[in-house]
């Protein structure tokens, strides 16, 4: 009721509405710091991106980070500054090295295997069939029944 | 080869991993610190707030640094743990109050009883991430020239602690 | 008394499903028809005997019955009664409960829709899905028996996971059971023409129905699980590319790849052998699904709560099955004929093509779910894989994929020329091309990858008029609506799921491109304009749902100053377990939806808020929409029908026949 109550009254001073502010001063390190934390991942929720997470420990990451940004780290330094402190488990996007290789590449060789298997399977079967299909005597023996057919009608 | 018995060897390729996968916890993180320096820090002490400590001042002997908070259930679960071990006097832990109120960290200790000849504050978890601390409680086994040496993810268990921690500690103390 | 019933229905049923799972697949081989005639009646009475267990947790969840433990660690007596009987799902043992009696409706659908088939045939298929039954029967009642007491009983349940409260969640997880259990009847032909040596065009023909059908209601589920994320988890994405998510994407792919080679193997004749070995894999992948999320070897969001012992079970079964039918395939599948011939360039060639690419993207999104665990099982370290992988590696995959999908459809059987196909196809290519490059700058920005989604998309489109437009110029009728009438019902399906692969694109395509988002700190009264609205914000109240309380807030949205709509939304905590939750407001349109999602208190009345305008989002799941009922209306084509009411003619000679061999 209270509510309803100051949102009445309210009502008359809302014809002159304000902008609302953004949540932070610095909507540009704020951008950075979002395309930052999209790809890295928050270690106490395990599924959700640093960006997402409402854990206390994203919220310090966060800060951290903010911090980094406003030294005018890198996007480099600032990536490096947390795999040394918790991994490579907290990039989204796995960094490409010996072991990544055979992820990064798997599918594009896979696609490349499948193709050139599709292409030896194609090849294979014609030859079958073309090995299946008729020799110079059946041909003649069909080209006779075919011109007695014509000759019955 | 026949190359109908492809789908077969890769499927027993990715049953062989699924069947490890059970015994593993995706959860926890091996630190990359492991093997490094401890980082360096310089925090007010728990029950003297004028005082600081700094993991130097541990140089020259094999030591436990756990990270626990009064808000924290896994803590409570290894107190006893802590407490026996501290009893026995075989290795040192410092504590590091974590994230938390001096007031209730306090309380906390004086419920549960104190293993940690000191406690270090930090109340804004930076030493924490520092130390790569996702969640507490966690504790580095530190040898004699600063480096971690091991990290234990989640409360210590009696088990691990004799099987894994202490044969390590009494190693490092050889050394 | 009644959680007991339904106990020992779930005894009976696993008894009955050892007998039709060995003596119709015996009696098959041997030829006695006595024996293969059990399948049907004991399928019917599998089905009776499953139904009357799921009544019984139906019931026992209605009547709030906390001494079953199942009922009381997934609801509450305060939970309202729809979401009391969608807990029936909600957790692990019941969601199994649910898979096994969605198998079990499968099988009596096919116990009644396959009097046509041969009768070693049908006991074949019954049997294996007698099988596949047991399996999870067995797993039901050795380590997760839904109806397990708990004594003493507990005074109130511990409620239903919040995030589950949803009136999605309701039908979202059987609409998902029914596209993956669906594929268990494409596996049970493809096991049963193994095991008979009947591979070959009919086998084909008989499981493109029911595969469909399967892949229809998956994709209605995938469909819906995106849409669940999208409001219910708050922050407004719609794939996280989450170990479960793509547990439930890569059958679907399969199913996909299958669906386009069983056409070959239909039409043509050829890749019986291929085909045999998706319908294994898009099974197989149900089950891999099953397994990840029971067994906790990955971590995901959606994951039920986990228990290794149940892992190992899966497990075991997963290898017996999955196993089983691929050495089965080793060692019949060398002997399947081959078929036409045709050349790389034809239809089929083309659609084998893109079976390829299909896989290749499968491939690719089983690795990155996987290598983590592949990483960490060789101790070589954790890392994860995530959207900036899969984003990277599966656009590259499916462009060609869908560039393809304009041309197959047009290229003749057997073999086509290219220089032919270029000539149809050029004010196509001309069209999509020039609105690719235009079009982004029209609507305010270009980049790559919004020019190359609007090209795909717009591709589709224009080879599907083309293609239609020359169905109809060799349609027999004289007027227009004659011809289009002539067209085959399965073309239509055809057009209409390429037509929703467009549509798809074009949702991905805008809401990555042009989508806005603020995150403001918003005062009672303030305002801010989000792609052209103005959301001004009139406070938080507070609100009492059935279980939980609810900080709501008031935003009246205007264009250009006439007010548009209301939007409402909540901060939610759940009494019992004590969860926040946040309830997003979306207010839906055709080109695009508001969203709204409240943040924190920060002071003085003023909440932390985040503004989304996402530009076509719902056709995401609109374009899934169409696919499915492109599916639909594949199947009702005429074909089926007439095999339907042959069917009905050849009935009396049938049983005539079985009577004959019976006596």
């Amino acid at each position: 009721m209270k509510w309803l109550l100051l949102i009445i009254l309210l009502v008359p001073c809302l014809a002159g509405a304000e902008e609302a502010r953004p949540l932070t001063d610095n909507p540009q390190a704020e951008a950075r710091l979002k395309h930052l934390a999209v790809e890295l991942r928050c270690l106490v929720c395990q599924n959700q991106t640093l960006a997402d997470s409402n854990a206390p420990l994203a919220e310090d990451l966060r800060r951290e980070v903010r911090e980094m940004i406003a030294k005018d780290m890198s996007d480099k330094d600032i990536i490096e500054f947390l795999v040394t402190r918790y991994g490579d488990f907290i990039l989204y996007r796995p960094p490409l090295k010996a072991t990544t290789t055979l992820l990064w590449l798997g599918p594009f060789v896979l696609l490349i295997a499948g193709v050139a298997a599709l292409v030896l399977a194609l090849r294979r079967r014609q030859k079958k069939l073309v090995d299946l299909s008729l020799s110079e005597d059946e041909r003649k023996r069909v080209a006779q029944l075919l011109s007695e057919g014509a000759n019955r009608l | 080869m026949n190359r109908f018995l492809l789908p077969l060897a890769a499927f027993l390729v990715v049953v062989g991993f699924l069947a490890v996968g059970l015994t593993l916890n995706p959860r926890e993180l091996p630190s990359p610190l492991v093997g490094k320096p401890a980082p360096a820090f310089s925090l007010p002490q728990l029950h003297d707030q004028a005082k600081v400590f700094s993991p130097n001042e541990m140089t020259g002997k094999v030591w436990l640094l756990n990270f626990w908070a009064s808000w924290c259930g896994g803590c409570k679960e290894e107190h006893p743990v802590l407490l026996h071990l501290a009893k026995s006097g075989e290795v040192p832990i410092y504590g590091v109050d974590y994230k938390d109120t001096r007031d209730e960290a306090l309380a906390w200790l004086r419920q549960h009883g104190n293993p940690y000849p000191l406690t270090a504050v930090d109340e804004a978890g930076r030493v924490g991430i520092n130390y790569g601390v996702y969640g507490v409680p966690e504790t580095y086994v530190i040898d004699k020239t600063g480096v971690i040496r091991y990290k234990q993810i989640g409360p210590l268990r009696e088990d691990t602690l004799q099987a894994k921690i202490l044969p390590l500690v009494r190693e490092l103390q050889n050394q | 008394m009644i959680p007991e019933i339904g106990h020992y229905a779930l005894i009976l049923a696993l008894c009955v499903s050892v007998v039709l799972g060995t003596l119709p697949i015996y009696g098959a081989a041997v030829g006695n028809s006595m024996l293969m005639s059990v399948a049907k009646p004991a399928a019917r009475g599998q089905f009776l005997l499953i139904l009357l267990a799921f009544c019984c947790l139906a019931y026992a969840f209605a009547a709030k019955d906390f001494s079953v433990l199942y009922v009381a660690s997934t609801s509450n007596s305060q939970l309202p009664i729809q979401y009391r009987l969608a807990a029936i799902w909600g957790a692990h043992e019941g969601s199994l409960l649910l898979w096994v009696f969605i198998l079990s409706i499968w099988m009596v659908a096919v116990s009644f829709l396959s009097t046509h088939l041969p009768e070693a045939m049908r006991a074949r298929i019954l049997g294996v899905m007698g099988l596949v039954s047991m399996g999870f029967l067995l797993f039901m009642l050795t380590v997760s028996n839904p109806f397990e007491r708990l004594i003493p009983a507990a005074f109130d349940g511990r409620d239903l996971n919040p995030l589950l409260q949803d009136p999605g969640m309701v039908i979202h997880p059987p609409m998902l059971y029914m596209g993956y259990v669906g594929f268990s009847v494409a596996f049970a032909f493809a096991i049963a023409a193994l095991l008979g040596g009947t591979l070959d065009a009919t086998w084909a023909r008989w499981s493109r129905p029911w595969t469909t059908v399967a892949w229809c209601f998956l994709t209605i589920g995938v469909a819906m699980g995106s849409g669940w994320a999208y409001y219910e988890l708050g922050w407004g994405g719609w794939w996280f590319w989450d170990p479960v998510e793509n547990a439930s994407f890569m059958p679907w792919l399969a199913g996909t790849a299958l669906i386009h080679s069983l056409a070959v193997t239909d039409k043509r004749g050829g890749f019986k052998a291929w085909s045999v070995l998706l319908a294994i894999l898009a099974f197989s992948l149900s089950l891999l699904g099953t397994f990840l999320v029971r067994s906790g070897v990955l971590t995901s969001v959606h994951a039920f709560a986990t228990d290794p012992k149940r892992g190992l079970f899966i497990l075991v079964f997963l290898a017996v099955v999955i196993g089983g039918s691929l050495i089965l395939y080793a060692w019949r599948a060398p002997r399947v004929g081959l078929g036409g011939g045709f050349s790389l360039v034809s239809r089929e060639g083309m659609l084998l093509t893109n079976n390829v690419l299909l896989i290749a993207a499968l491939g690719a999104v089983l690795l990155g779910t996987l290598y983590p665990l592949f990483l960490d099982a060789l101790d070589l370290g954790k890392i994860s894989v995530g959207p900036p992988y899969f984003d990277t590696v599966f656009v590259p995959l499916m462009t060609p994929a869908i560039f393809l999908m304009g041309i197959g459809p047009l290229a003749q059987w057997k073999k086509a020329t290219l220089p032919a196909l270029a000539m149809r196809l050029r004010w196509a290519f001309a069209v999509s091309a020039a609105t690719a490059l235009t079009l982004p700058f029209l609507i305010g920005k270009w980049t790559p990858l919004i020019s190359l989604g609007l090209l795909l998309a717009i591709w589709i489109v224009t080879t599907s008029v083309v293609g239609l437009r020359e169905r109809l110029a060799h349609a027999d009728g004289s007027s227009l609506m004659g011809r289009l009438a002539a067209v085959p019902r399965s073309y239509w399906g055809m057009l209409l799921a390429h037509c929703g692969v467009a549509v798809f694109i074009v949702g991905v395509t805008m809401v990555k491109g042009f989508e806005v988002e603020q995150d403001l700190r918003m005062n009672v009264g303030e305002t801010s304009t989000v792609g052209g609205y103005t959301f001004r914000f009139d406070g938080v109240r507070e609100v009492k749902g059935p279980n939980y309380i609810a900080a709501r807030g008031t935003f009246h949205v205007s264009q250009d100053g006439r007010e548009v709509t209301v939007m409402y939304p909540e901060k939610r905590r759940y009494t019992v377990q004590n969860q926040t939750m946040t309830e997003a407001a979306i207010a839906p349109g055709l080109m695009r939806d508001l969203y709204v999602s409240l943040g924190e208190p920060v002071d003085n009345g003023a909440w932390s808020v985040r503004l989304y305008h996402k530009p076509f989002i719902d056709w995401i799941w609109g374009g899934c929409l169409i696919m499915a009922l492109g599916g639909v209306l594949a199947i009702s084509d005429r074909r089926y029908r007439l095999a339907w009411r042959r069917k009905e003619a050849d009935l009396p000679a049938a049983t005539q026949m079985a009577r004959q061999t019976v006596s």
